[in-house]
């Protein structure tokens, strides 16, 4: 008896949190879906790609990202798209780099909002159709979108 | 609307000049809702294109995930002396332009 009691109690204290979590949102289901789309459901290999975050945040409104990929950056040989997904903001696209070889450097950097602490991926599709990615962890104490 | 641009002067031919961006703009998501409760229309840039004697070098297509003042910073490979122009539509269509002369020498 005293166990259902614990359950009732332990369920009631975690309506709040149910509560909280009906807002229609990205799910790391629904960024896979989104990062498929981007691939055309190509394969996707680890490496080469390095993004660069803070891994602790204090304010998720502004979150500095870098993304860069090894390549020569020549026509025959050239990055011509890079895409950053997450897995918790309401959206889970976040930004597409299209690149070009005269560009130079595939480096590229921007400011994103960051709905929670969350895996960032980075998926760069190179000319000859390949696809490399990496992802990084990153804490967030103030996520964005909370706050109105 | 105000934006600022980072980009040297001049380069040697062959140089990877950096180039850095910031425009004014609140990137409103459409998630917000505003005192009224009602949801505030989502108002963002949707693209930013840079172009180098009028070929294209840089794209990027924002999303409301971009944080407000959009920041981007990317590259540039110089070959001659001529215009760096950088264009950026928002989501009603309204584009705007700024142009910047790179010499190379």
């Amino acid at each position: 008896m005293t166990l259902s009691r614990r359950a009732a109690v332990t369920g009631l204290l975690s309506l709040p949190w149910i509560l909280r979590m009906t807002p229609a949102r990205a799910t790391p289901e629904t960024m896979q879906g989104a990062l498929d789309a981007f691939t055309g459901g190509a394969s996707v290999r680890e490496g080469r790609v390095t993004l660069k975050i803070p891994l602790l945040v204090e304010n998720g409104n502004s979150v500095p990202l870098s993304v860069s990929v090894e390549s020569p950056m020549t026509p025959e040989d050239h990055v011509e798209e890079i895409a950053i997904f997450n897995e918790l903001n309401p959206l889970p696209d976040t930004a597409r780099f299209h690149l070009t070889p005269r560009a130079g450097l595939a480096a590229v950097e921007t400011r994103i909002r960051l709905n929670g602490s969350q895996t960032v991926h980075a998926v760069a599709r190179m000319n000859d159709g390949s696809h490399w990615s990496t992802t990084t962890n990153v804490i967030v104490t103030a996520p964005a979108c909370r706050e109105v | 609307m105000a934006v600022l641009i980072n980009i040297p002067e001049t380069a040697a031919p062959g140089e990877i000049v950096a180039i850095k961006i910031l425009i004014q703009h609140p990137m409103e998501t459409g998630f917000r809702t505003g005192s009224d409760g009602a949801l505030v229309p989502r108002d963002i840039i949707e693209t930013v294109v840079c172009l180098y004697r009028g070929e294209e070098v840089f794209r990027a297509d924002l999303f409301p995930a971009v944080a407000a003042n959009p920041f981007l910073g990317f590259h540039l490979r110089a070959e001659e002396t001529g215009e760096v122009a950088f264009v950026w539509t928002d989501i009603v269509g309204a584009t705007s332009r700024e142009f910047r002369t790179l010499t190379v020498a």
